[in-house]
C-alpha cells in the first residue's frame, strides 16, 4: 500500500504551521521589542515590557481576569450539572433535542448575545422599563456596566461549553455502579459524593478548562457590558493593539495569556492522563 | 426513588433552557419594535430591516462578510477533508504531535489568534483587508472540518475501503465510490459549519480587519458602541438568524447522512 | 493437483513481535483448505497477506507461478469474505453485488447475466433492492458471498464469516457454504477458531499456533494422528500418556471401562471415577488411575449415566495400537 496519499494532509498541516503556530512565535518576539516615540517598533532586545507589568496596575488585572474565570467556570459548572444530568436521564430522542438546543446558541456570536442582554438590562431596557411601569422601582437600576453584568455575559456565553463535556462524561457513567453503591446502604447523596463525582471527573475537567481558558481570553463580553470600568486581561490586549498601539507590550500581555492557556492544557492532559491509568479506563 | 427531585429537577432545566433563549427572542421580538427607545412596544414595524438594506455600508459589510465567508468555507472544507481523510488512513510519525496542532486552535483563545496574525501581516507588509480576513478565517475553521469529518470516518467501518479493494477498485476508485458518498453529508456539513462560523466572527476580524474591509459583525461592533438603535437591533437579529438557518440546515444533512450510513 | 497459491519461506514481523516465522505453505485448486488455531496464532494476518491487505516481511506469495507478493489487492485474482461483511451501507444488494464488475470493467450484458445467477445460487432474488441495514445477519452475510462470487475470483478467502451469526444459523450455513464450494468449484481458503467449523467443512485443515504450523492434514489425518501435543490437545478431547519418555495421546472414545468385578481379557488398569458428566450421547467420566499419576477422560457409549458414580473404583482398557506417538 503505497504512502503517496499521506501528502494530501499537507495543505491542511502547512497552512496551520504557517498561519496559526508561526504567528504564534511572533507574539513572543514581539514580546521583547519595544515600542519607539512615534509608534514604530524598535527592533532591539529589552525586557522592559515584561517589567511593566510587574506595575500594581496590571497586576490587579491579571488577579481580577483570573477570579472571574474562577468564578465564571464554578457558575458555569453549578448550572450546567443539573442540567446534564437531566438531559442525560431522558429517553434518547428527548436527549438530541435538548443538546440541539443547548448547542445552538454557542453558533451565535459572543457579540451579538451580549449585546441582546444589553437591549434586556440597559437603564432603558426591558426590566426597568417594567419595573419602572409596574412601580416596584422609582429610579432605573444600574443593571449593566458593572461586573455584575460582565460575570452574567460571561456565564451566558460559555454555558454550553460545560455542558457538552459534562453530558458526554455522564453518557458514560454506568448506572450499574450506582445501583451498586444503593445497593450497599449508600445515601443518594454519598452515593453522589463518592461514586457519581469521582467518574465524572473527566467531564468536569474537560468543561472547566473549556470555560477557564475562553474566559482568560474574553474581551467582547467585558467591553459590552462592562464599559469603560472593566478592564480584564483581554480588554488589555485589545487596547494595547488597537488604540495604544503598544504591540511589544500587548505581546507580553499575550505572552501571559497563552502561558496560563498552555498551563492549563497541559495540566488537565496530564490528568486525563492519570486518571485513566488508574481506573484502567479504555476510551 | 427520585421523583420529587426529577421535577425540581426539570424544572431548573427549563428555566436554564428559557435562560439562553430569552435574550435571542428578545433580540428578534424587538427588531420589529416601532418605538426608537426600545423597551416599550409601540407597534410592528419593518421600517428599521428596511433602512438597514438602504445603508451602504451595511450592505457593503454585509457582501464582505458573504463573499469570505464563502472563500473560508471552501478552502476550509477542502483542506480540513483531505487532511482528515489522509490521517484516517495513513500511518504518520508523530501522530499525536500533529493532532494536537490540528486541535489547539480551538482551545486557544481567539484573541490569540487575531492578535498574532496581525502581527505577523505587519511584519512582512501584508495590507489588510479582505484578504487577510480570509487567510484569519481559513486558519481557524479548518480545525472544526478535521473534527467534523473525522467523526464521521472514525465511525465509518473500517472493513468498507479494504472491501472495495479487495472487489477490484484502486484508491482513487475507493476514494469516489465508497469513502466520498459516506463522507458527503459530513462535508456538506462542514461547509455549512464554516461559512456560519465566518460570518459570526468577531473578534479574529476585528484584529485583521483593517480599514479597508469592513464584515457585518465589525460594523455592528462599531455601531454598539456608539449606543443602541433599533437598526443595530435589527442588524444583529438578521445575522443571527441567517446563522442559525445555516446551522438547523448543515444539522439536518448530518443526520441524513447518518441514517444513511446506520447499519 | 495444481498447486493454486503458494507461501514460500514467508514470514511476518510487527514491531520486534515475530508474528508469523517462516512458513511454506500450498493450496491446492479446487480444495477446501481451513487456517485453524486459537486467539493470537496468525491465521487471520497469514489470509490478510494472501489478500494482500499485509505485506510478508519476508517471503514470497505466489499464485498459479506468478509473484504476487507485492500487488496491491485489487490486482489479485481473489476475493475475500469480511469477518463482519464490510457491505456497503450505501448502496442496494444489487450494487453491493455488481460493485466488483463494475470496477474491473465488465460489460453490462454480463454484468447482468452473473448478477442474476449469482442472486439465484444465494437466494437473494427477494431483497435484490434492499439496503445491508434491512436484511438479517444470515441474509448480510449471503450477499457478502454472493458480492465476492460474482467476480468468478480463482481464490475465495473468508475470515470468520460465520462468527457473528447464532448456533441454529451456523450449522445450517455451514453445509450451505461447503455445498457452494463443490458446486462452484472455486479454491476456498477458510479462516477459523472453530474446529468442529473446521471439521465439518475442509476438505484439508492448517492448525496454527503462534505463527508456526503444528500439522497439515485432511480432517481424519488431524483427529486420528495428531503430530504433536498441541495438536493432541486442541482437537476434540484426548488423553496425554507418558511412557519411557515420549508422549503418546489416545481418544477417549478408545478407551473401554468396566465395573470392578467384570470380567476383562486384555490387560487393565484400575482407578477411581472423580466426575461423571452426561453429555447427550455420551457419559464423560473422569477416572483417576491408582497406580500412576494420571488422569484420564473416557467417553462411554452405553445409555445410562446412572451406571457410574463418583468415587467409583473401575477398570480401563484400550488397545496399544490406539495409541498414537507424539513428537
Amino acid at each position: 500500500m503505497n504512502q503517496r496519499g499521506k501528502w494530501l494532509a499537507a495543505p491542511a498541516f502547512i497552512w496551520l504551521l504557517c498561519f496559526f503556530l508561526a504567528p504564534l512565535f511572533f507574539i513572543v518576539f514581539y514580546s521583547f521589542f519595544e515600542r519607539g516615540v512615534y509608534g514604530e517598533i524598535v527592533y532591539r532586545f529589552t525586557l522592559s515590557n515584561y517589567i511593566r507589568m510587574a506595575d500594581s496596575i496590571y497586576v490587579k488585572i491579571l488577579l481580577d481576569t483570573l477570579a472571574i474565570s474562577v468564578i465564571t467556570t464554578v457558575v458555569t459548572l453549578l448550572i450546567a450539572y443539573p442540567l446534564a444530568y437531566y438531559i442525560s436521564g431522558l429517553p434518547k430522542r428527548k436527549q438530541r433535542i435538548w443538546l440541539l438546543l443547548i448547542m445552538v446558541p454557542f453558533w451565535i456570536n459572543f457579540l451579538i448575545r451580549s449585546f441582546a442582554w444589553i437591549i434586556i438590562l440597559r437603564s432603558k431596557g426591558i426590566v426597568n422599563s417594567l419595573l419602572l411601569e409596574w412601580g416596584w422601582i422609582e429610579k432605573p437600576l444600574a443593571l449593566l456596566y458593572n461586573d455584575g453584568a460582565v460575570l452574567l455575559g460571561m456565564v451566558y456565553a460559555l454555558l454550553p461549553f460545560m455542558v457538552l463535556p459534562l453530558y458526554v462524561s455522564l453518557e458514560k457513567l454506568d448506572r450499574r455502579k450506582l445501583e451498586a453503591a444503593y445497593d450497599l446502604g449508600a445515601t443518594p447523596w454519598k452515593a453522589f459524593l463518592y461514586v457519581t463525582l469521582p467518574l465524572m471527573k473527566h467531564g468536569i475537567m474537560n468543561g472547566s478548562m473549556l470555560v477557564f481558558v475562553s474566559s482568560l481570553g474574553m474581551f467582547v463580553v467585558p467591553d459590552i457590558l462592562g464599559g469603560a470600568k472593566s478592564v480584564l486581561l483581554g480588554n488589555l490586549i485589545q487596547n494595547q493593539f488597537l488604540s495604544a498601539r503598544d504591540w511589544p507590550f500587548g505581546s507580553s500581555v499575550s505572552i501571559i495569556l497563552m502561558v496560563f492557556s498552555f498551563i492549563l492544557i497541559v495540566l488537565y492532559q496530564k490528568a486525563v492522563a492519570a486518571g485513566q491509568h488508574w481506573e484502567g479506563e479504555r476510551q | 426513588m427520585k421523583t420529587r427531585n426529577q421535577t425540581w429537577l426539570s424544572l431548573f432545566s427549563y428555566v436554564v433552557l428559557l435562560f439562553l433563549y430569552l435574550p435571542l427572542i428578545v433580540l428578534v421580538v424587538y427588531s420589529f419594535n416601532r418605538s426608537r427607545i426600545n423597551a416599550v412596544w409601540t407597534g410592528w414595524t419593518f421600517d428599521w430591516y428596511i433602512s438597514l438594506f438602504q445603508n451602504r455600508q451595511v450592505v457593503e459589510a454585509f457582501f464582505n462578510s458573504l463573499t469570505i465567508a464563502f472563500g473560508t468555507a471552501v478552502f476550509a472544507t477542502i483542506f480540513g477533508t483531505l487532511g482528515a481523510y489522509a490521517f484516517y488512513r495513513y500511518k504518520y510519525r508523530q501522530k499525536a504531535v500533529l493532532s494536537g496542532l490540528i486541535y489547539l486552535p480551538i482551545v486557544l483563545p481567539d484573541i490569540l489568534m487575531g492578535l498574532s496574525l496581525l502581527l505577523l501581516f505587519s511584519f512582512f507588509s501584508v495590507p489588510l483587508g479582505k484578504l487577510t480576513i480570509l487567510i484569519a478565517h481559513i486558519t481557524f475553521s479548518i480545525p472544526f472540518v478535521f473534527l467534523l469529518v473525522s467523526t464521521r470516518l472514525q465511525e465509518m467501518n473500517v472493513d468498507l475501503e479494504e472491501a472495495a479493494q479487495d472487489l477490484g477498485a484502486t484508491p482513487w476508485q475507493t476514494f469516489r465510490y465508497i469513502t466520498l458518498p459516506i463522507l458527503g453529508p459530513s462535508i456538506i456539513s462542514s461547509f455549512l459549519l464554516t461559512f456560519s462560523l465566518s460570518l459570526d466572527d468577531f473578534i479574529i476580524s476585528f484584529f485583521v480587519a483593517g480599514p479597508g474591509a469592513t464584515t457585518l459583525p465589525i460594523y455592528i461592533y462599531g455601531m454598539v458602541k456608539r449606543g443602541v438603535t433599533p437598526e443595530v437591533n435589527a442588524l444583529a437579529a438578521l445575522l443571527m438568524m441567517i446563522t442559525l438557518i445555516t446551522v438547523a440546515l448543515a444539522e439536518r444533512i448530518r443526520k441524513i447522512g447518518d441514517r444513511k450510513q446506520k447499519m | 493437483m495444481k498447486e493454486l497459491i503458494q507461501l514460500n519461506q514467508v514470514e511476518k514481523q510487527f514491531g520486534r513481535q515475530q508474528v508469523i516465522h517462516p512458513m511454506v505453505l500450498s493450496v491446492f485448486e479446487g480444495e477446501f483448505l481451513t487456517l485453524l488455531g486459537p486467539s493470537g496464532c496468525g491465521k487471520t494476518t497469514l489470509l490478510r497477506m494472501i489478500a494482500g491487505f499485509e505485506q510478508p516481511s519476508k517471503g514470497d506469495i505466489f499464485l498459479l507461478g506468478e509473484n504476487i507478493t507485492h500487488l496491491p489487492p485489487y490486482k489479485r485474482d481473489m476475493n475475500m469474505v469480511f469477518q463482519h461483511y464490510a457491505l456497503f451501507p450505501h448502496m442496494t444488494v444489487e450494487e453491493n453485488i455488481l460493485f466488483g464488475l463494475k470496477m474491473k470493467g465488465v460489460n453490462q450484458s454480463e454484468q447482468k447475466r452473473r448478477l442474476e445467477e449469482v442472486l439465484e445460487l444465494t437466494q437473494l432474488s427477494e431483497w435484490r433492492k434492499r439496503r445491508p441495514a434491512q436484511l438479517s445477519g444470515g441474509q448480510q452475510q449471503r450477499v457478502a458471498i454472493a458480492r465476492a462470487v460474482v467476480n468468478q475470483p480463482k481464490v475465495l478467502l473468508l475470515d470468520e464469516p460465520l462468527g457473528a451469526l447464532d448456533y441454529q444459523l451456523r450449522k445450517s450455513l455451514q453445509i450451505e457454504l461447503k455445498n457452494l464450494q463443490k458446486q462452484l468449484g472455486i479454491t476456498f481458503v477458510y479462516v477459523t477458531h472453530d474446529q468442529e467449523e473446521a471439521m465439518t467443512m475442509s476438505d484439508r485443515i492448517v492448525i496454527l499456533n503462534k505463527g508456526k504450523i503444528e500439522q497439515i492434514g485432511t480432517p481424519q489425518e488431524i483427529y486420528y494422528r495428531p503430530r504433536n501435543i498441541f495438536v493432541a490437545n486442541f482437537i476434540g478431547e484426548n488423553n496425554i500418556l507418558e511412557k519411557n519418555g515420549k508422549h503418546y495421546s489416545i481418544r477417549p472414545e478408545k478407551i473401554k471401562v468396566y465395573k470392578a468385578g467384570e470380567p476383562i481379557n486384555e490387560k487393565a488398569k484400575t482407578g477411581r471415577i472423580t466426575d461423571v458428566i452426561f453429555s447427550g450421547n455420551h457419559v464423560k467420566l473422569y477416572i483417576s488411575l491408582e497406580r500412576e499419576a494420571q488422569r484420564l477422560l473416557v467417553y462411554d457409549y452405553t445409555f445410562d449415566a446412572t451406571l457410574w458414580k463418583q468415587g467409583e473404583i473401575v477398570n480401563v482398557a484400550w488397545n496399544e495400537s490406539d495409541e498414537v506417538e507424539l513428537r
